[in-house]
């Protein structure tokens, strides 16, 4: 896909010379990086990630760091100064591929200063725990041990990923198709509307987590009843962002639509659903939230696996550098997926003008 | 497709009697827009609506296109009573209302989807996008045409059910002067090779003049018809013709706009 400021499709110059003052502000590219801006960029990411290397390696602890599993390694050799090793020698491996390969200038230019201030936000964690102590072990590992742990723990992590994963993804798969079924039929009839909305309005706001102890009731197998909880957290945002979406539907492309010899079917299914969509979108984007905040909590209270039971189990233990570990992994899942709905959405909505990136 | 026959052309004119519709105030007393107006269009004919603004002339419109119902008197397209909207009658509003999430040929085949005839004449997609002159923007979005563009691709997408009248209102209302006298000749264009029934409404004397055979001069609120008139000049019409100017100081005199120092 071409980067373009408002995902649109490229247009023949003929449209671009009948309107240029619409056409003005998307159709400019900017000009290719120059190497030594891009140069630049790289040398600062690995500047930062050598200093704060250095710091972390020859700077003395502050505080005496708890017993791991990687006390046994040579400093030098532990995941968290491998991983700032890793990103001098990507900025310095990249420093030298983007002479002779092009395309990577305007990527490398991008995300440089972002690793750069990536490292440099690791360093200062590092400095603020473990090397002057302003934040005090154990409740606050500093990244080393935080990396170690993740390293220790990744068959389980990834465990825990995967479930929470299928979780997640069953619950919010049976709120969307509730909210969509629900939306419809109450934004389309107004029969539906007049007993549909009471009882959305009082069942709605209720906090899916308030639920928790009825719904574990609900079934012998944890995954179903908390799978129903996710489902309710996103059934609500679902029903009425879509419902508001196709009773907003313009009038004038119900009209159009009549007068084309259109029936029921095609004015709900491809004029009012399709106009809903950005609100439809809207719906799915609030669902999401709302299903990671249902997951975790049915995880921490219910659900014997998954990366919130994982979270709650570490605490009973104390292990504060694997709790911030699962809490890392939650925060890297989520935003994916946040991601993956952008870019569904990105691709639905193309024939919508402005629509924000992420 | 073929050429209308005369005869069955003839079958379906479009026939107004007495026509009434009410609307109903916020106090909940009766607000007459339209009254006991009557008029037919015949089969073929170019016709058009011209009155003060909030006259009544899209309501009218909307009755015909079987959008809403009168509360007086009846609508036929030949023996045919109109009871609901049909796609033997398109309706192309002054915005082009174009589905904004469709593509220009998404759009042109919405009449075909609609009635569930795509496969059938999928071939004729083609076929209407280039009467309109937009094959090249078969793939582009309604927010990425221009004004006129948009508008070509509502006329394409309500000529595609071949319908017998085409309801027009206000459709070149938005244009700037240039593109909209382009595309009277464009409609004029349409219409000759098509043979539809035309109904337009405008606001635009000269548009009236330009285009139709008879022009119906509508009255205030509640809007009747106040005068019918007969353009005989003959086609392709002269915009700075004699005749022409004629019939426009005429129009501009009967509807009080004429101004002092005219005949």
């Amino acid at each position: 896909m071409t980067e373009r400021p408002n995902g649109r499709a490229p247009l023949s110059s003929n449209v671009v010379a009948e309107r240029p003052a619409a056409a003005a502000g998307s159709e400019a590219t900017p000009p290719a990086p120059g190497g030594a801006a891009v140069s630049g960029a790289l040398a600062a990411a690995a500047l930062a990630a050598l200093t704060v290397l250095v710091v972390h390696l020859l700077l003395p602890n502050g505080q005496t760091p708890q017993p791991a599993w990687t006390d046994a390694l040579a400093p030098w050799l532990r995941p968290y100064p491998a991983a700032l090793e890793a990103m001098f020698g990507a900025a310095v491996l990249l420093a030298a591929l983007q002479g002779a390969w092009r395309p990577l200038r305007p990527w490398a230019l991008h995300y440089a200063p972002l690793a750069a201030g990536t490292v440099v936000a690791f360093g200062a964690w590092d400095l603020i725990t473990l090397k002057f102590g302003w934040m005090t072990l154990p409740f606050f590992p500093g990244p080393g041990a935080v990396l170690a742990a993740l390293v220790e723990d990744r068959a389980l992590l990834f465990e825990s990923t995967w479930h929470s994963l299928l979780l997640l993804l069953t619950g919010y798969a049976v709120g969307v198709t509730a909210g969509l079924v629900s939306g419809v039929l109450i934004g389309w009839f107004t029969r539906v509307r007049y007993w549909g909305m009471p009882i959305l309005r009082v069942v709605g706001p209720l906090p899916a987590t308030a639920l928790i102890p009825l719904v574990m009731t609900l079934s012998s197998q944890a995954f179903v009843s908390a799978a129903a909880l996710i489902g309710f957290a996103v059934w609500f945002p679902m029903t009425m962002l879509t419902a508001s979406g196709i009773a907003n539907v313009r009038i004038s492309y119900l009209d159009v639509a009549r007068t084309l010899g259109a029936g029921r079917l095609y004015l709900i299914f491809r004029v009012a659903l399709p106009s809903a969509l950005p609100n439809i979108f809207l719906g799915l984007f609030m669902g999401l939230g709302a299903s990671f905040l249902t997951l975790i909590a049915a995880e921490s209270v219910g659900v014997p696996a998954g990366l919130g039971w994982y979270l709650t189990w570490q605490q009973n233990f104390v292990e504060y550098a694997k709790m911030d570990a699962s809490i890392l992994i939650m925060a890297l899942f989520f935003s994916t997926l946040m991601t993956l709905l952008f870019a569904v959405r990105d691709r639905v909505l193309r024939w919508q003008k402005g629509v924000i990136k992420w | 497709m073929t050429a209308p026959e005369k005869t069955a052309a003839e079958g379906s004119s479009l026939v107004v009697r007495d026509v009434g519709k009410a609307f109903r105030a916020a106090d909940g007393s009766a607000v007459p827009v339209l009254e006991r107006l009557s008029l037919t269009v015949a089969a073929g004919e170019m016709a058009s609506l011209v009155g003060p603004s909030g006259c009544g002339k899209s309501t009218l419109l909307r009755l015909i296109a079987g959008l809403d119902a009168p509360t007086a008197g009846e609508v036929r397209l030949g023996a045919a009573a109109i009871t609901g909207p049909g796609a033997e009658r398109g309706l192309v509003f002054q915005d082009p209302n174009l589905f904004p999430w469709l593509t220009v040929r998404g759009n042109i085949q919405a009449g075909l989807v609609a009635r569930g005839v795509l496969n059938r004449r999928r071939h004729e997609v083609e076929e209407f996008m280039a009467l309109v002159g937009l094959e090249a923007f078969a793939g582009a979005y309604p927010h990425q045409l221009s004004g006129g563009m948009a508008q070509r691709a509502a006329l394409a997408r309500a000529l595609i059910n071949h319908p017998k009248v085409l309801l027009l209102d206000e459709p070149l209302g938005s244009l700037d002067a240039f593109t909209r006298m382009r595309m009277q000749d464009e409609v004029l264009g349409l219409w000759r090779a098509r043979g539809t029934t035309m109904l337009l409404v405008t606001h635009d004397i000269d548009e009236a003049v330009y285009m139709s055979d008879r022009i119906f001069l509508l009255t205030p609120r509640p809007c009747r018809v106040e005068r019918v008139l007969e353009v005989a000049l003959p086609r392709p019409r002269q915009r700075n013709g004699p005749g022409f100017l004629r019939l426009r100081a005429e129009i501009l005199e009967m509807l009080h706009f004429a101004g002092k120092g005219t005949a």
